[in-house]
């Protein structure tokens, strides 16, 4: 069972003053530096991704033939591809659409799994029997065919693409969330707080859910990592959004196959800022396991 | 290697090959060798066997080797006018004032499985294609609407008789997807050439893997003495751009029948220099833009004609010629064509104005009279990259431009004709891809009463200056009715707009001698006069 | 034992009639209809009569109720049925493309568990060394790139490599030959797709391979053994790494089933006539058969994984019980 400790201010004789915000996030840091330096990447880019028209000269999606296929350069850093569109601003604007199906996916996705997860875990008997199955159903369909069944019944687009990849997440993060809240449910206080007459609502919100929460923040920022990827490879595939929008798995379909050879960068470029991505968010995530659940340290 | 021996071999007749190769002309003078395996990459798998129900390459590339037909383009002719017999003795002349037609049908003939090809089945055949039995799905049925009856007349003569002359009849009979199935077996099952094949063609059919491959062997009695010259072929199917050109650069395959970008060519000729012949043509193939006229503001004329005025096709054309299998701007007729529109003339219809800005502000001013300044709306493709993605988003920029935000929505071959045929779109980027070069009848896919056309509208104008066009021997006449009918359509009522033709570049491995390109990906594809120089 | 695994195998059987209802009801829901998909390409006209009979053909004109029914008797005789794009036995087109699939799927988890059991071990015998560090950033680099992404690279390294080193540029086959018929040909294909989708794979089971002999490392007979002075080596290949593996077992059965089917978009990339490139094409037709028959097979594939490692667990490790 992990809970997140706080040292209390009521301890008696070894009471210590409450440790700042500040100091919690620079314990962190020092002490996981790799989580660190995710959290750094994840940072900057979702500053990038919000102050896009800032940091970016050009129109993300005007054509420039002029400019076609010019090589990383003062006036194109990272270059520009087929329709003379600066890859720079496309990798920038790319990561608001990657930022966006991550977060939302994740977030929508580990939520629902924890509510249902716990609720699973506290109502137990045949509920939980057929929940489980469900949940099995939905593990054992591969991700992608999902994805594509989803893309094919709602059509393509952003939207649609959230939807597709929040679907896989809740099983799996459902399946996670219970096993950690089978054991809070034996704990003494869920009793008492039944025997206090609480209705069944109020003990799943106020007392199980959070003594879950480690499990949960664990898989929803493992969760961002894989969201980004997978709307990657469904953008790629065509189902994702569509041109002329920047999406990092977009920029690596058909074009860049194409000019792989004779301009590199269009090909390298969105794919080193998807690994880049999910590699920080992974570090990060990694290292908040850690951080939470002293056990696993590893 | 291998390799290094077949350089060492280039280097005695350089000097002819060197020509050759860089003016896409392959070396006339050697004699053809016989044998080798033909191995090339086919962009898609069919759906179905069935030549008379398919329309796409798919098909014409693995499998029309194994068929024969009774017409067609000289394979050896390369600019693609001229036709002869395949299975007739002589190409007839038209009597009765040009409605009759017959055609003596060879005795020689054979299908792959001993039987002789007889003119009954040449009869059940064009019975199928032309006045197809229920159930039966006949794609080429309207291109025979002049055809009144077929009839056999003696034992060995099949008479078609006409309603009135046509000089796109002959063309129509000539299309490669006119295989000759045996009366026998469509007597049994109208079905079956669904699913499997027996021809009398070049080649005999050996194995299909599907989703891989399509193997076909040499046909020792095929009717054309000498032919084939190969041993067999293997059309080997993938459908990523990138790796059918890998496949040519490392010989996995010596070409590719449809058509590459000029990119792909450039890095071919890099790589391997000698080794890769280019041939290059215009294209009977033209992307266009069609507006669902059932769906507003598509039902007002001045946003049709708005969203063909915001596009610079002049300027296009010079861009997209580098990344995109198209080239060449034109109107409704096959570019320079005799009936085709001369510059001059071009450049009167909307969309064609030399000044784009004067065309944008037309255009911005039609918006704002038709009430929709801000139009927003989805365009409708096919989720194929060349051209389809490259020319829908260089439209949707263009559009950008006159304050239009289109957004394009991708779908597969399948569901984009099924969106298509229910009306379920806003504007669709289609395409009018015909066989040979036959302008009275290509044209006819604009008409408001034919098959693949999708606008869903109604024009009797139209259809009486096509009719009469295509009544009148007069060349001059016809010119004249063309130019009318092809007003209409792109300028006075812009039904469907036509954005840029196609330019077919085939690099291929410059052992490969015999084949010829032509303005279809369609045409000439039996590979009876193809051989490898190896 | 017995008991347990009976029991297992009977709880599958809902899991797959609910795999089956699902996909069921997935594939009617996605708009369209394989008959006019079929018929209605190439932009020919459509014949109302014909679009009609195809349907009656393929009982799709049946109450939804009955054509379910008829699908899972149809699984339960083992009888797929035909597609009904092609028209042809389902049993085969299927078995066309499982050669492949399977052929890359065993390629891929042993170029994984090659690559992963000896770096994960290393990486925590030797923990918090710059080894560590690097195969740390090793694994987590494979997880984080594309799959598809790495065979692109894959694929232009290989170009550029093979025209620096022979001066002209060789490329894998993009032809199927089976192992037996040709074996260098075949692994000449294969290998490439196994190495793109084998690195990703390693570097989860790296991970856990790490994880895991790290918590074993700490272990009190572990520490017994090293007070007793036997060799380093020995106690990690004799008391360490056979404790360690049982996690890693679990996860790379797990990955293996998944490996069947969902490598969509390695064998575009590669242009494999695998199962992936299968299953698009078929929800892009609309081939209800082909579709719910790939799903039962990918989900029974799972679901048996599933439990072949966990009894495999259950009989290396007895002090895991199954209550639940």
């Amino acid at each position: 069972m992990a809970t997140i400790s706080q040292p209390s201010s009521a301890a008696g004789d070894f009471a210590k003053p409450r440790r700042s915000r500040l100091a919690v996030v620079w314990q962190f840091c020092v002490q996981n530096p790799l989580g660190a330096a995710g959290g750094l990447v994840v940072a900057v880019m979702i500053l990038m991704a919000v102050l896009a028209d800032v940091v970016t000269v050009y129109d993300p999606t005007r054509n420039n033939f002029g400019a076609m296929l010019e090589a990383p350069s003062s006036e194109y850093w990272l270059g520009t591809d087929q329709y003379g569109r600066d890859l720079y601003t496309r990798i920038v604007y790319g990561a608001r659409t990657a930022l966006l199906v991550g977060f939302v996916s994740a977030f929508v996705g580990a939520t629902l799994g924890l509510i249902l997860g716990v609720a699973s875990a506290y109502f137990g008997g045949r509920f939980d029997l057929v929940f489980q199955r469900v949940m099995d159903v939905l593990m054992a369909f591969p991700l992608v065919i999902l994805a594509l069944a989803v893309v094919s019944i709602f059509g393509t687009g952003t939207l649609n693409v959230i939807i597709a990849i929040t679907i896989p997440f809740i099983p799996r993060c459902a399946r996670v969330v219970r096993s950690s809240a089978l054991a809070v449910r034996e704990t003494p206080y869920i009793d008492a707080a039944r025997a206090c007459g609480f209705s069944h609502t109020r003990i799943v919100l106020r007392h199980m859910v959070p003594n879950v929460m480690a499990p949960y923040l664990i898989m929803m920022t493992a969760a961002v990592g894989q969201a980004i990827l997978i709307e990657a490879s469904l953008s790629f595939l065509g189902l994702g959004v569509q041109e002329p929008v920047p999406a990092w798995g977009l920029m690596l379909r058909g074009g860049a196959q194409e000019y792989a050879e004779s301009a590199p960068w269009v090909a390298i470029y969105p794919g080193i800022a998807i690994s880049l991505a999910v590699f920080g968010f992974n570090l990060f995530g990694d290292a908040l396991r850690d951080w939470l659940d002293p056990k696993m340290k590893v | 290697m291998k390799v290094q021996c077949s350089r060492l071999l280039h280097l005695l007749p350089a000097a002819l090959l060197l020509a050759a190769s860089t003016s896409g002309e392959p070396a006339q003078a050697q004699q053809p060798k016989k044998g080798g395996i033909l191995k090339f990459v086919v962009p898609d798998e069919p759906p179905s066997f069935d030549g008379h129900r398919e329309t796409t390459f798919a098909l014409a590339h693995p499998i029309a080797p194994f068929y024969s037909t009774l017409i067609r383009i000289d394979p050896e002719d390369k600019t693609a006018q001229n036709y002869v017999c395949d299975t007739c003795t002589e190409m007839p002349k038209p009597t009765d004032g040009g409605k009759s037609y017959a055609f003596k049908i060879r005795k020689d003939v054979k299908f792959h499985d001993g039987k002789p090809v007889t003119v009954a089945d040449v009869h059940a055949t064009f019975q199928r294609i032309i006045f197809p039995p229920q159930g039966v799905s006949s794609a080429r049925k309207e291109q025979f609407g002049m055809v009144e009856s077929v009839t056999i007349s003696g034992d060995d003569t099949l008479v078609f008789k006409l309603k009135y002359p046509s000089g796109a009849f002959i063309p129509a009979l000539a299309n490669p997807f006119n295989f000759i199935y045996a009366k026998a077996t469509l007597d049994k099952d109208q079905h079956w050439y669904e699913k499997n094949v027996m021809g009398s063609g070049p080649f005999i059919f050996e194995t299909h893997e599907a989703g891989a491959l399509v193997k076909g062997k040499r046909n020792p009695n095929y009717h054309h003495a000498g032919k084939p010259y190969l041993d067999g072929f293997e059309a080997i199917f993938a459908k990523t751009q990138t790796l059918r050109v890998q496949a040519i650069r490392g010989d996995q395959a010596a070409a590719e029948f449809r058509g590459l970008p000029p990119k792909s060519r450039d890095d071919l000729v890099a790589a391997l220099g000698k080794d890769i012949t280019v041939q290059e043509s215009d294209w009977n193939c033209v992307l266009l833009m069609t507006p669902n006229h059932s769906r507003k503001p598509f039902d007002d004329v001045r946003v049709r004609r708005a969203l063909s005025l915001a596009v610079d096709r002049w300027g296009g054309s010079k861009d997209l010629s580098k990344i995109a299998i198209v080239k060449s701007v034109g109107g409704i007729v096959f570019p320079n064509h005799p009936l085709a529109a001369k510059k001059e003339e071009l450049e009167k219809l909307a969309g064609y104005w030399p000044d784009i800005n004067k065309s944008r502000a037309e255009a911005k001013k039609l918006l704002k009279e038709a009430g929709v300044s801000d139009l927003k709306f989805t365009l409708t493709n096919r989720a194929v990259d060349q051209p389809y993605t490259i020319v829908g988003t260089w439209l949707l920029d263009q559009w950008k431009q006159v304050g239009v935000t289109a957004e394009q929505k991708m779908e597969a071959t399948g569901p984009f004709y099924a969106s298509l045929n229910a009306g379920n779109f806003d504007v669709a980027l289609e395409f009018n891809c015909q066989s040979v070069v036959n302008p009275l009848s290509d044209t006819s896919k604009f008409m408001p009463t034919d098959g693949a056309q999708y606008g869903k509208f109604q024009d009797d104008e139209l259809v009486k200056l096509h009719n009469a066009m295509n009544r009148t021997a007069d060349e001059a006449e016809q010119r004249k009715l063309m130019r009318a009918y092809e007003k209409r359509v792109l300028d006075e009522q812009a039904h469907n707009l036509i954005t840029l033709w196609w330019y077919r570049i085939i690099p291929h491995r410059s052992y490969m001698k015999g084949w010829n390109i032509t303005p279809s990906h369609y045409l000439n594809q039996d590979l009876s006069v193809v051989w490898l120089d190896k | 034992m017995l008991r347990y695994v009976l029991k297992r195998l009977l709880l599958m059987i809902p899991t797959l009639l609910g795999a089956a209802a699902l996909v069921f009801l997935l594939m009617r829901l996605i708009p369209g209809d394989v008959c006019v998909l079929r018929l209605a390409t190439g932009g020919g006209s459509m014949d109302p009569t014909v679009i009609n009979n195809c349907r009656v053909e393929l009982g799709l004109d049946q109450p939804y109720l009955v054509q379910f029914l008829a699908f899972i008797k149809g699984l339960a005789t083992f009888d797929l049925g035909k597609s009904m794009w092609t028209g042809r036995p389902i049993v085969n087109e299927v078995g066309l493309r499982f050669q492949l699939s399977l052929q890359v799927a065993i390629m891929a988890t042993l170029t994984a568990v090659l690559i992963a059991i000896p770096l994960g071990t290393i990486s925590a015998v030797k923990q918090n060394t710059w080894i560590d560090y690097v195969v740390r950033a090793f694994s987590i680099a494979g997880v984080a790139m594309p799959s598809f992404w790495l065979g692109i690279l894959i694929i232009l390294g290989i170009l550029i490599t093979s025209k620096a080193w022979f001066g002209q540029p060789w490329m894998p086959p993009i032809k199927y030959v089976p192992l037996w018929v040709d074996p260098f040909y075949n692994l000449s294909m294969l290998i490439w797709p196994a190495l793109a989708t084998g690195y990703r794979y390693s570097a989860v089971a790296t991970r856990m391979t790490r994880s895991a002999m790290l918590e074993v490392l700490r272990e009190d007979y572990v520490r017994t053994a090293r007070a007793k002075g036997v060799f380093r080596k020995l106690i990690v290949r004799r008391h360490a790494l056979r404790n360690a593996l049982l996690p890693v077992v679990t996860i790379i059965g797990i990955e293996f089933a998944f490996l069947m089917g969902g490598l969509v978009v390695t064998e575009q990339v590669f242009n494999l006539n695998g199962l992936g490139k299968l299953f698009v094409e078929s929800i892009s037709n609309h081939d209800y058969n082909m579709t719910q028959a790939l799903v039962m097979m990918v989900v029974a594939i799972f679901a048996f994984t599933n439990l072949v490692v966990d009894i495999v667990y259950a009989w290396l490790d007895p002090r895991i019980r199954y209550s639940r």
